[in-house]
């Protein structure tokens, strides 16, 4: 090694500058990987594709509801892992017209004899309804503290947009309902809608 | 050949240390690269015994031999080994071994990074071994370490998983830096790049895509190391995260990752079947094209693993045309393979029968990988044995046949004497047949609907099940023959001249057998 070539063809290139474009390769990829996070989540809510229905929705125009199509909304409500809440729907399906403003309620109770905080995960099918699913109002933008015993009701104001594709007679939005723990102090003063 | 004759002279002051300092402190690619195959191949030893496990659970219905919780570390365990174990350090070792042979080298561009890049790996690999000791047990969650089955239900011990998989990562990153420096800077004086082997072409190619994905992987790895232990939510829904980015991020890697594991494989039988057909290997250049292309498209096929996540349907479709794509450049490489035999002087010694074995089966994997590339058709096929058959069909007459095919082609010019041809050849006959026994089934298994990653199975999957045990027995065991001929043939093997094949062509071949342990030191010339 300690040598010099004999190169009579071409140039000597130097190793280090080989090494010194590979690790930055890696370093770049490296940082793509994680910059694949925020990219996915850009690229899901452009799309609207992966069910994930995007936040507070904050219309400009008020739109006429369209008396003459009929959607039919349906609504699940499941436990993540572990997690101990009553968590139902008040009501499991509702019919709306595009483009009319509707409230439920989603009811919650919180069994077990500690101080807990929930909080709801939306996911709507089929997928391609998610751009024109609009929560104007919704309990998922927040956490949701519960007292030992306590229960709650919890409204969704929501609006299926007048562009909802043809095909499409029927929405399924399914909440699951994660637990964050203990809540922390500051949390625990803003208890709200105290029903117990 | 003024190369060997310089040889010899320095060979006399300037030999191996003794003891195992040698092997610990060397900086020569001939020593390392001996070291990755011998490591390797313990790793292949230590995979398998885990695939005979799994495959005497599967036996017969029922829980016999082990309890599921078992049954799922040797899965994952199994899968581990054999990609980062035992396939990608072979294929370092064969690099280390021929690439400065076959372009004129001395030695590796970074003979020191060289040696550190093979010793990380025995640490990396014991420590995933011990976390088999831990308690709550090694990995079970699958080779791919899905999240949230990974971080929120794994074991305790999957920080060491991810700690020993980052080793091997850096390992496999810096033994790419040292062929990208190899192959562009030491090349012999006249060696143009569209004059390398195929061999060092593939290796090259392969030294980009590992580049490219092993840091992704690595990404991947930390973000599962902080959702465990520093509360983020990267995959948690709890936290806003996201499990199918796992997968997205995951295959993001994975699928190149699968070509790492091929493409030596494809230099390696470029160079052997020239050589057992007498004929110049048929369209070198579309061949080199090929390998760009197919590395490429790799790029572009990640959610055809994940077909079931609920991609939409436009994705969906960009992702199956995209996968069929890679079948025309993969199709090129089969059809230069057989037109290099085609009117050859063709000649069956084991290496070649090793290289037939992989163009016909490796031909059969890319098939059934076609069928699983149909995004409706894989909604019936995900998750099931008919995967198990088909990556077994791509990987074991893939990748471990063409390194077999590679070790008895090159053994000669590693040792210096000759393998027992009738031994090889029954080592490549019982291989053959067991591996068909074993994986052949499994197609019928999967499309028959039954699951992947399970102990125990419904009654109607009993024969089949029983037949594919019978062939991975069979297949087992015969390795245990292919590590007496290698010692056999080290020890007492007939002494090979430089040149054992009639119709091998390349630097290799003209120096000495064995290659002395300082080769081309003075650079060699090139025609």
């Amino acid at each position: 090694m300690a040598e010099k070539p004999v190169n009579k063809s071409a140039a000597p290139r130097s190793n280090v500058r080989v090494i010194g474009w590979c690790l930055g390769s890696v370093a770049g990829m490296f940082a793509f990987g994680f910059a694949l996070v925020p990219l996915y989540d850009v690229f899901c809510d452009i799309t609207g594709i992966n069910g994930k229905t995007s936040g507070r929705y904050e219309s400009t125009e008020i739109s006429a509801a369209d008396m003459d199509r009929t959607i039919k909304v349906q609504f699940l409500a499941q436990n993540g892992p572990g997690m101990p809440w009553i968590f139902r729907p008040v009501d499991r399906s509702v019919e709306v017209h595009p483009g009319e403003p509707t409230t439920i309620n989603f009811y919650a109770e919180n069994p077990t004899g500690l101080d807990m905080v929930g909080q709801a995960v939306p996911s709507l099918s089929p997928s391609e309804g998610t751009l024109y699913f609009h929560k104007t109002e919704c309990f998922c933008f927040n956490q949701q503290p519960l007292a030992a015993g306590q229960n709650t009701e919890m409204p969704l104001v929501f609006i299926v947009d007048p562009d909802l594709p043809d095909y499409i007679t029927k929405l399924t939005l399914s909440y699951t309902l994660y637990d964050q723990g203990e809540p922390q102090a500051a949390l625990k003063n803003t208890t709200i809608n105290d029903n117990g | 050949m003024s190369a060997v004759a310089g040889t010899h002279a320095q060979d006399q002051h300037h030999g191996p240390a003794r003891g195992f300092s040698r092997w610990l402190l060397t900086t020569n690619h001939k020593d390392i690269g001996t070291m990755y195959l011998i490591f390797s191949f313990t790793m292949f030893l230590i995979g398998g015994s885990m695939a005979m496990v799994i495959r005497a659970e599967l036996f017969q219905p029922g829980l016999q031999i082990v309890q599921p919780e078992f049954f799922n570390q040797m899965t994952t365990m199994h899968g581990l080994l054999m990609v980062f174990g035992a396939v990608m350090p072979a294929f370092v070792g064969l690099a280390n071994w021929m690439i400065p042979l076959m372009i004129g080298a001395p030695d590796m561009a970074l003979p020191r990074m060289n040696n550190w890049s093979f010793w990380l790996l025995p640490c990396a690999f014991l420590i995933l071994l011990s976390t088999l000791f831990m308690s709550g047990g090694g990995p079970n969650f699958g080779w791919t370490f899905y999240a949230p089955l990974s971080t929120t239900y794994g074991p305790p011990s999957t920080t060491f998983f991810i700690f020993a998989i980052h080793i091997a990562g850096v390992s496999s990153i810096m033994g790419a830096i040292n062929v990208i420096a190899t192959v562009l800077n030491m090349r012999a004086p006249g060696m143009t790049l569209m004059k390398m082997p195929m061999f060092v072409w593939t290796w090259l190619i392969t030294a980009f895509l590992l580049i490219a994905v092993m840091p992704v992987l690595a990404g991947v790895l930390t973000m599962m190391l902080m959702d465990i232990n520093f509360g983020t939510s990267f995959f948690n829904a709890a936290g806003g995260g996201d499990p199918v980015l796992f997968q997205h991020v995951f295959w993001f890697f994975g699928h190149p990752e699968v070509y790492i594991m091929i493409l030596p494989a494809f230099g390696a039988i470029s160079q052997i079947i020239p050589t057992f057909a007498r004929k110049k290997l048929f369209g070198y250049s579309s061949m080199v094209y090929a390998v760009g292309a197919i590395a490429l498209l790799s790029f572009l096929v990640w959610a055809h693993h994940m077909f079931t996540v609920g991609v939409p349907v436009a994705g969906q479709l960009f992702f199956m045309y995209a996968t069929l794509l890679i079948a025309v450049p993969t199709g090129v490489k089969v059809f230069n393979w057989v037109a290099t035999m085609f009117r050859g002087s063709l000649t069956f010694e084991t290496p070649m029968l090793f290289a037939i074995a992989f163009v016909i089966l490796f031909s059969i994997g890319g098939f059934s990988g076609l069928m699983l590339a149909i995004a409706p058709a894989d909604f019936q096929y995900h998750d099931t044995y008919f995967v198990v058959g088909h990556f077994h069909y791509v990987l074991v007459p893939g990748a471990i046949f063409g390194i077999f095919a590679s070790a008895y082609y090159w053994l000669p010019k590693w040792t210096g004497r000759m393998y027992d041809e009738t031994l090889g050849k029954t080592h490549f006959w019982l291989s053959f047949i067991g591996m068909n026994l074993a994986f052949f089934p499994m197609h019928f298994l999967g499309l028959a609907g039954m699951p992947r990653r399970i102990p125990d199975y419904a009654l109607q999957f009993a024969d089949f099940n029983m037949v594919s045990s019978i062939g991975a027995f069979m297949f087992g065991s015969t390795q245990l023959l292919f590590l007496f001929i290698v010692v056999k043939c080290a020890r007492s093997g007939e002494k090979a001249p430089a040149r054992p094949w009639e119709g091998a062509e390349g630097l290799e071949w003209e120096i000495p057998s064995p290659a002395p342990y300082h080769t081309f030191t003075t650079p060699p010339d090139v025609k």
